[in-house]
């Protein structure tokens, strides 16, 4: 039945077709003399990058349509540079499109595999070459050779041990502890809660001896962000509510998704916002997740005011900031 | 003979004397190469990455990877006093004081996507058209590994200035290093040195930019061409083209001016990016530091379906036994990516298993003669830009006037929703076109032209095609089917059978096709007329 039908046949490669410049020496000419003027649009390009670099300072500033006030200085080097590469690559190309040979050429093809013998020649040189060396028949060598290539592979991973400290309860541990005071960041005041009108948000650290240093890993985990609402539009138990003062409450800034800072206040919803990953915590709700991938409200910290009527810890964190890890417990 | 030829003459003589090389040489100056426009997305890969090696060198003579801080004291106003890390006032110092140093920046950044985006097209290409079957499997491989590490290398240039907006995402990766159960937390800190961010992150991965990972290019990137020059370019179908031969142009010379002349082209239009398209403005965002962010946090292109991913995914985590496991991290930032890379990596051999294909193909496939595999591809793809656009979902919503809430449910339906869908489409679309081929190979092309019969009836004038079209449309194959045992001898079934049977079931999905036209056909048919 199948050898009825009859496809459809391969009519070969089409038949040459000249181009222009093949058959008119004026064309040709005419080809040539626009792979030239590439070329030299090209050289007039690097000009404009040496003009640029050594004539227009790196203060002047031009406007352009579009591009605005642009720095003419980077403007001229990097205008000058795209005009003497592209012209040298459009005028190969021209050359090549219109004055190099375009008649298709046929090579062919070979299998890859090899011929039959010479693969089982190599199958014998191979299982030659390992009965001579005889691993098979000293199990010995073959056991100590394992043993002592798997522990070498240890090296590595002894040597890049030293790469850092062990975690111990670095993550779970912040500097807060009871009586340090909120202070502003940036500015390093103390705060007051007359300092915070209803509605009002402030960035906060735990203070530090005069002319202590904070290191960037410190406020990694110690950022917390003060908002006053009016008491009555809290929506906590009495444990919660007794961690907030006046209206004031204070939580992580440090998201407990990915530790991105949770820097979005919405003041309408009383919603705080994770640019990250747009996770959504509702603060009448002790920051309880709303929306978005975050999977634990953001811990909450207990203030109070001390004898000089500043803003205080209760407390330290009563668990881990910031992202979650194997070691957390809650 | 000239003189210019004389000294040519010995110069080829004498390395021929110490290397042998005129044999090779000869023959492989005129070796040939297919023409076609999709074949130049590859180059486009190897220039930028040639683009990336010398504007990086350049960045690097200036840039001082180090954590250390220091006081701004540069032309730069706003920031001026400012406390920041070397990286970052290195970085404003590219930027502001050396001449030339702004432009070099942008055209690396550019570079960078640019080489992104010719990786992700010439995949599709090289995965639509079928250029991974047999025997080009280990490129097909290797690309998916340069593919995987151009990402990370993206990344860690992108992490190198730490300024706001790159530090944040360094944050991100530490939280997904920290989520890993068991070592987690350990490996983080020897990552970084200690805790989050401490002053090891930026210069550690520094020598992994600059060093490590641009050697490991090098390699792929040589034994990637070895490969296709060894094995030859494939080709796609059309008159006197076989799975035997190959038909193009030689490398000398037009192959050396044309590819020559693109790495200028790309050059160039990189050039022009960087001149005029600001990318990256890191003096805007500020220094890094954790207890701050800006809205509208956002990673490069490539990374954005990642992050788009972890946006959408549910907030989930187990605490049991004095244990926490993210599921909310794990899931979308190493899972479901893992799971993607590997499938990438392994669906030559997968295609092949389910369709029992094992020959040769030098010849590529139209994507509509391959529905499934075509609908497979759309699929996955729809999945990623689903997630990739999930990851611009603050953008997007502003910019639409949305709420972030419907953005972010649009897109936890849709990227289950629209794959499934996307593949039906796809391959209902694909069989289309294939009935739309038979059609014009039996019926000819429409004219356009409309005639009035003496009857009064009115019919189109259809005109025969050409032979080679009518040879393109055709020169397919239509594999059948595999027919492998489900029961054995005596009628049981075994766990082979099951899977002969799974096989089955697969290549029959894969071998829904419309009947090609054939000589036959169009003969009985010109007997009707």
């Amino acid at each position: 039945m199948s050898n009825e039908i009859e496809q459809i046949k391969d009519p070969g490669l089409p038949a040459h077709v000249h181009r222009s410049t093949d058959t008119d020496p004026k064309a040709a000419a005419r080809a040539e003399r626009q792979v030239a003027i590439l070329f030299g649009l090209s050289a007039l390009g690097t000009l404009l990058l040496i003009f640029s670099y050594i004539f227009v300072s790196d203060k002047t500033f031009i406007f352009i349509p579009i591009l605005g006030e642009t720095n003419a200085h980077q403007l001229g080097l990097g205008m000058g540079m795209a005009i003497a590469l592209f012209c040298i690559g459009a005028g190969l190309i021209h050359w090549a499109k219109t004055l190099m040979p375009d008649e298709e050429v046929i090579a062919h093809r070979h299998e890859f595999r090899s011929e039959d013998e010479d693969r089982s020649e190599f199958v014998k040189t191979v299982k030659a070459g390992a009965s001579a060396a005889g691993l098979g028949r000293r199990p010995l060598i073959k056991r100590t050779l394992g043993a002592a290539l798997g522990l070498s592979a240890l090296t590595p991973l002894l040597l890049l041990r030293d790469l850092g400290p062990l975690p111990k309860d670095s993550l779970s541990k912040t500097s807060w502890k009871a009586g340090t005071r909120l202070v502003t960041d940036p500015g390093d005041r103390p705060l007051r809660p007359e300092d915070l009108e209803v509605g009002a948000v402030a960035q906060t650290l735990p203070e530090i001896a005069p002319g202590a240093h904070r290191s960037l890993a410190d406020i990694g985990k110690d950022a917390v962000l003060l908002i006053r609402l009016r008491p009555e539009e809290f929506n906590l138990d009495a444990e919660r509510l007794s961690w907030t003062h006046e209206g004031i409450i204070a939580f992580s800034k440090i998201c407990s998704h990915m530790g991105c800072a949770v820097a979005l206040y919405e003041q309408q919803t009383k919603h705080l916002l994770c640019p990250c990953h747009q996770s959504t915590f509702d603060v009448t709700r002790a920051a309880k997740v709303i929306f978005g991938p975050a999977a634990r409200p953001l811990p909450q910290l207990a203030i109070t005011v001390d004898a000089d009527g500043y803003l205080v810890a209760q407390a330290p964190f009563n668990e881990p900031v910031g992202p979650s890890f194997w070691e957390r417990s809650s | 003979m000239t003189a210019r030829e004389r000294i040519a003459g010995n110069v080829a003589g004498y390395v021929d004397d110490r290397t042998g090389a005129a044999k090779w040489m000869k023959k492989n100056l005129t070796k040939v190469f297919p023409d076609h426009w999709s074949f130049l997305l590859g180059e486009i890969c190897l220039y930028s990455f040639v683009i990336l090696l010398l504007s990086g060198t350049f960045l690097t003579f200036w840039f001082d990877p180090s954590m250390r801080e220091v006081v701004y004291d540069g032309s730069y106003a706003p920031l001026k006093g400012l406390e920041m890390s070397a990286a970052y006032a290195s970085t404003l110092d590219i930027s502001f004081e050396v001449r030339g140093g702004l432009l070099m920046r942008q055209i690396h950044h550019w570079a960078a996507l640019i080489f992104m985006v010719g990786i992700v097209v010439h995949l599709l290409r090289v995965y639509f058209t079928g250029a991974f079957r047999k025997p080009r499997e280990f490129n097909w491989i290797i690309g998916v590994g340069l593919l995987t590490l151009g990402i990370v290398e993206g990344f860690l240039g992108y992490s190198l200035p730490d300024d706001l907006l790159s530090g944040t995402g360094i944050r991100i990766a530490e939280a997904i290093i920290q989520a890993l159960p068991l070592v987690g937390s350990y490996l983080a800190f020897f990552a970084f040195g200690g805790a989050f961010p401490g002053e090891a992150f930026i210069p550690r991965i520094y020598t992994v930019h600059v060093l490590l990972l641009p050697g490991i290019f090098l390699a792929l990137i040589t034994v990637h061409l070895m490969l296709v020059w060894y094995q030859k370019h494939t080709q796609f179908p059309g008159p006197g083209r076989t799975e035997k031969n190959v038909v193009g142009y030689p490398l000398m010379p037009v192959y050396m001016a044309k590819a020559g002349g693109f790495f200028f082209i790309v050059f160039g239009v990189t050039a022009f990016l960087g001149a005029v398209a600001s990318i990256n403005p890191i003096w805007l965002y500020g220094p890094y530091t954790p207890g701050q962010i800006s809205a509208g946090s956002q990673p490069d292109w490539y990374m954005g379906w990642l992050d788009g991913l972890v946006r959408m995914a549910p907030p989930l985590e187990t605490h049991a036994f004095g244990h926490t496991i993210s599921w909310n991290i794990l899931i979308p930032g190493l899972i479901l990516p893992g799971i993607m890379f590997t499938g990438l990596a392994l669906y030559p051999f997968i295609e092949s298993w389910a369709t029992g294909d094992k020959r040769e193909h030098h010849l590529l496939d139209r994507p509509r003669n391959t529905p499934n595999r075509t609908a497979i591809g759309v699929m996955a793809l729809t999945f990623t830009l689903v997630s990739l656009i999930n990851g611009g979902n603050d953008i997007i919503a502003t910019t639409f006037h949305l709420t972030i809430n419907q953005m972010m449910w649009f897109a936890r339906i849709s990227v289950l929703v629209l794959p499934p869908i996307a593949f039906i489409i796809t391959k209902r679309l694909c069989l289309s076109l294939q009935r739309a081929d038979r059609d014009l190979v039996l019926h000819g092309r429409e004219t356009g032209r409309l005639v009035r019969m003496p009857n009064g009836e009115f019919v189109e004038v259809h005109e025969p095609i050409s032979a080679e079209k009518a040879w393109l449309l055709t020169s397919h194959e239509q594999l059948a089917p595999l027919e492998l045992p489900e029961h054995d001898a005596s009628g049981v079934r075994r766990p082979a059978a099951l899977k002969n049977k799974l096989r089955n079931r697969i290549s029959r999905a894969a071998a829904v096709a419309v009947p090609k036209a054939t000589e036959t056909e169009r003969r009985e048919l010109e007997g009707h007329h």
